[in-house]
């Protein structure tokens, strides 16, 4: 039997060879702010876990890097990533001294690399396997809950970005309800907008261009730019209309955050709704019409549910976009995981980063797939049918 | 019975539809044949008020066509286009529904008529009722799309090309289809085509169209023997004209006494497909047999190429 | 006739007057002061004092020119290698890969660049070339594998190697789709550059930053009005080449 290579296995072997034994695995501090020191995987956990942990790397890799049946690499990818997952945590509590609580410990670039050779083995595998939506959004559930029974059994406790978690848990989950507030609030209120906007652009041709290229070069300007423009006028809004102020509306804050994300959400639905109602089958609509739908009847039976699957893709889009635009709100006051990017920022402390960086990837990443698989379901049994 | 009245259209300063008048016989097929662009399409939508005519009346059964809301009006007629038009997001059995549910038909009575005309186009209700459009043929697509014309037994089909995206073969069984089922419901269909070849097989008369206005409005026979302008006769087609009008009549019309050599041709095939086969088989007769086998006499050359002169 | 001609050139004099004013503006933003003031409050400066309005403008403009020719040729190669035969079985997996990196905010991206590199242009930099790569990259692949089958058969059939097949079919057919991407890369790149300011970047976001931070708005409204500025024009000087090779292809504008 000749011995086969995997293309991307070589890829992978290659990364997890150099991050296994070139690159630090974790990092310690003497305190958050100065820089670190590198420790390998051998010297960062307990010779009863470390060598172990290499073993299981290599032979995962080795799997990766040979033609192996899917699901073995499946179970190779599963297996390393759980292994280094469970021991990151690990060899946090092992390189914290006794009883010290300045001592800060990381994952560093060597487990990163890690993670990521083994999540492309893991994306390579789903991808081929060509799972259903519900399979899908299955393993982001199985995911989801595997990761978070690793943070609630505390294992992750002694990791540098959880210490910046437990100093302040309570303003992490209230930034944490603000920025899923701002991000979905901002979204829905532009569906309720743009759904209309976009029907009455189908309809009504003279408008279409006009309203497209405003929402365009609404999309030009720099957020940042954007959030700071809405302060004057909210501001004059606050002071000046009766009850506004009382209803939140202020200058600086949420209100000129949700007014921009507003904003800038606007184009994606409004242009998909244009084009999913312009592509429409002519020849459904004319037979709609002509066996007597009114034009309610037709906008709700026919136009709206064939061009459903692709205002979700705005949707998608939006709401991708709100989560990853939502922190930039925190530089005008409006709140969010911002708060904790821009802060460490500042204080040049890389653990704040993440703590704000981590969980909005950790929202805008499954958002995708859900809708993905949300937009895949609606979409079968609907393609337009071709003429013989 | 339709009566079209001094019916115009006008875009515009372009006029689509010249002041065209005709009556619609109750219970027969009339076949509007055109160049595109002569109108037809747009006098066929006046019909049901797809387009508002910018004159002129169209009475169904005595009552004009105004005297409802369009949309009311058009749950009573029919409408079969080309292209089949059928709606991607839902199933063949919901598809053919849709007007009997916007008429409020309760669910019993639906299922009953949707079977019933399942059964009738051949698709076994069972296995393509759950089915969407796009997993059909284009030939059972297109049955899909008039038994959905037809699901709330209107008197009165209209159809806009609706053979037009299909190939030959399933196309001439399309027809037959089309042909039986009206005889069975008595429809009054009027249908859209610019191929004169369906115009003459499918229609009892022809109305044909050019440039707005309505050239001439007559039986098949007529047109072909009489083509009222230079236009008629080009699209009649000056050298097909013989052979369509064969088209026309059955084998069982033109059998003469006598006996002849070979396999019998049954009595409702058309004398153009005797023809045919005497011109093919270089015989100078073919037996004819009735529908029931036993012999009738038989046809000849010389028979069928007196009936392919230009009529008196 | 004249009336029709007027309509014709309206958006060209458009431009070219946003074009006037946008120079006029970074060269000598003095002549706007009074336009600007009644923005500020408390005698605040109404243009930007703490370096050249020019200056930012060109080190914004050069951050997103590199970010974009690194990301454009990363990103071209990628798509090549996924459609030759030899990097086939890897495009279900680009293609998912893509899926992924898109969900990865900006910010975020831009943040987790620092402790990797530092602060300053580099993270900018490393966050416009990942955040342009994924438009150009879906596009380019769009591009090659959406080719009409006929021509790439007929180019098979007139003896053209794999090579030839590529730069003389296949590049220059779906080089109207890629320059598409390239316009989009280059306009998130121009507004995600202001946010390179917050990890102190010398761009345009300096500015905004700046004006965020002091409370003067006149300060916001200039830097976001040239940033906006910038990117309509470029977005329409790339629209206009990209309509260009189209019609030279006989290809419909999308």
């Amino acid at each position: 039997m000749t011995v086969r290579f995997d293309k991307l296995g070589v890829v992978i072997a290659a990364i997890v060879a150099y991050a296994a034994f070139a690159a630090p695995f974790a990092t310690f501090r003497a305190n958050r702010i100065v820089p670190g020191e590198a420790r390998s995987i051998l010297e960062a956990l307990p010779a009863a876990t470390g060598s172990p942990l290499l073993a299981v790397i290599v032979a995962a890799a080795l799997i990766a890097l040979l033609k192996t049946p899917l699901i073995m690499r499946l179970a190779a990818g599963v297996v390393a990533l759980a292994a280094l997952a469970l021991l990151i945590g690990v060899a946090g509590s092992f390189l914290t001294p006794e009883g010290n609580t300045f001592a800060r410990i990381s994952p560093a670039s060597g487990f990163w690399l890690l993670i990521f050779a083994f999540t492309l083995l893991l994306a390579d595998v789903l991808t081929r396997l060509n799972l259903s939506p519900w399979a899908r959004i299955g393993v982001l559930v199985v995911a989801a809950a595997a990761i978070g029974m690793l943070l609630v059994s505390g294992s992750w406790n002694s990791l540098s970005i959880l210490k910046e978690y437990a100093n302040r848990a309570d303003s992490f989950w209230a930034e944490a309800s603000k920025h899923v507030t701002l991000a979905l609030g901002s979204l829905a209120a532009a569906v309720i907008a743009g759904l209309p906007l976009g029907i009455l652009c189908h309809r009504v041709e003279k408008l279409r261009a006009g309203v497209l290229n405003v929402l365009n070069i609404i999309q030009t300007i720099p957020s940042i730019a954007l959030f700071g423009l809405l302060i004057a006028p909210l501001g004059w809004v606050a002071t000046h209309v009766p009850g506004a102020a009382s209803l939140g509306i202020r200058g600086i804050g949420t209100a000129p955050a949700f007014v921009a994300l507003f904003l800038y959400s606007l184009l994606p639905v409004v242009a998909n709704t244009v084009v999913g109602l312009a592509g429409v089958p002519r020849a459904a609509n004319d037979a709609a019409r002509g066996m007597g739908m009114t034009e309610r009847q037709r906008l709700f039976g026919v136009e709206f549910p064939l061009a459903f699957p692709v205002i979700l893709t705005g949707i998608r889009i939006v709401l991708v976009q709100n989560i990853g635009l939502t922190t930039i709100a925190a530089l005008i006051g409006g709140g969010g995981f911002g708060v904790f990017v821009f802060q460490g920022v500042g204080q040049t402390a890389m653990d704040l980063v993440l703590l704000g960086a981590v969980p909005t990837v950790a929202l805008a990443f499954p958002a995708a797939i859900i809708l993905d698989a949300v937009i895949e379901m609606t979409s079968t049994g609907r393609r337009e049918a071709q003429p013989a | 019975m339709i009566e079209i009245e001094g019916i115009t259209k006008r875009y515009d300063a372009t006029t689509v539809v010249d002041d065209v008048s005709m009556v619609i016989e109750p219970r027969t097929i009339v076949v509007i044949v055109g160049t595109s662009g002569s109108g037809k399409t747009t006098l066929l939508r006046m019909i049901n008020r797809l387009v508002e005519p910018t004159a002129g009346v169209i009475r169904l059964d005595g009552a004009d066509n105004r005297s409802l809301p369009g949309y009311e009006l058009r749950r009573s007629i029919g409408y079969a286009i080309q292209g089949h038009g059928l709606f991607p997001h839902r199933t063949v059995a919901q598809n053919i529904a849709t007007v009997p549910v916007l008429l409020g038909w309760d669910a019993a009575r639906i299922k009953r008529r949707v079977d019933e005309l399942m059964t009738l186009y051949q698709l076994d209700p069972q296995a393509f009722g759950p089915r969407y459009p796009h997993e059909l043929s284009g030939g059972q697509q297109q049955r899909v799309g008039v038994a959905r014309a037809l699901a709330a037994e209107p008197n009165v089909l209209l159809m806009d090309e609706p053979f037009g995206a299909l190939d030959p073969i399933i196309r001439n069984k399309a027809q037959e289809d089309l042909l039986a089922i009206q005889k069975r419901f008595g429809t009054t269909i009027i249908l859209v085509t610019h191929d004169m070849e369906e115009a003459v097989h499918m229609g009892d008369k022809i109305a044909v169209m050019d440039a707005g206005k309505l050239v001439q409005y007559a039986k098949p026979a007529e047109i072909l023997a009489k083509p009222a302008s230079a236009f008629v006769e080009t699209l009649v087609g000056a050298s097909e004209k013989p052979f369509r009008l064969l088209s026309l009549g059955r084998v069982r019309d033109a059998v003469e006494t006598g006996t002849a050599e070979g396999e019998a041709i049954p009595g409702d095939a058309s004398q153009r497909d005797a023809l045919a086969e005497l011109l093919w088989s270089g015989r100078p007769a073919l037996p004819v047999k009735g529908a029931d086998g036993k012999p009738l006499g038989r046809v000849t050359v010389g028979g069928l190429v007196k009936r392919a002169a230009r009529p008196a | 006739m004249k009336e029709a001609g007027v309509k014709a050139w309206l958006p060209s004099l458009l431009r070219l007057a946003l074009v006037v004013l946008l120079i006029a503006f970074v060269t000598n933003p003095g002549w706007f002061e009074p336009l600007l003031k009644p923005l500020t409050e408390s005698n605040a400066p109404a243009i930007y004092n703490q370096g050249s309005l020019l200056t930012l403008t060109l080190l914004h403009l050069r951050t997103v020119l590199i970010a974009t020719v690194a990301a454009t040729i990363v990103a071209v190669a990628l798509a090549i290698l996924v459609t030759r035969p030899a990097g086939v079985e890897f495009l279900p997996l680009s293609r998912s890969l893509v899926n992924i990196g898109q969900t990865f905010p900006p910010v975020a991206v831009l943040a987790l660049a620092v402790p990797a590199v530092g602060f300053g242009e580099k993270p900018t930099l490393i966050a416009l070339f990942l955040y342009g790569l994924l438009p150009i990259f879906e596009n380019a692949l769009t591009g090659l594998t959406t080719l009409p089958a006929n021509v790439v058969e007929a180019a098979r059939g007139a003896g053209m190697t794999g090579w030839q097949r590529l730069v003389k079919v296949e590049l220059p057919l779906s080089a109207p789709i890629i320059l598409g991407g390239i316009r989009l890369s280059v306009v998130i790149s121009l507004a995600t550059a202001t946010i390179g300011s917050t990890v102190a970047a010398r761009t345009l976001g300096e500015v905004i930053i700046a004006g965020l931070l002091s409370n003067n708005l006149a300060f916001v409204l200039q830097g976001g009005l040239i940033v906006a500025a910038l990117a309509v024009l470029i977005y329409d000087g790339l629209s206009a080449i990209e309509r260009y090779t189209a019609r030279r292809m006989g290809q419909e504008t999308a």
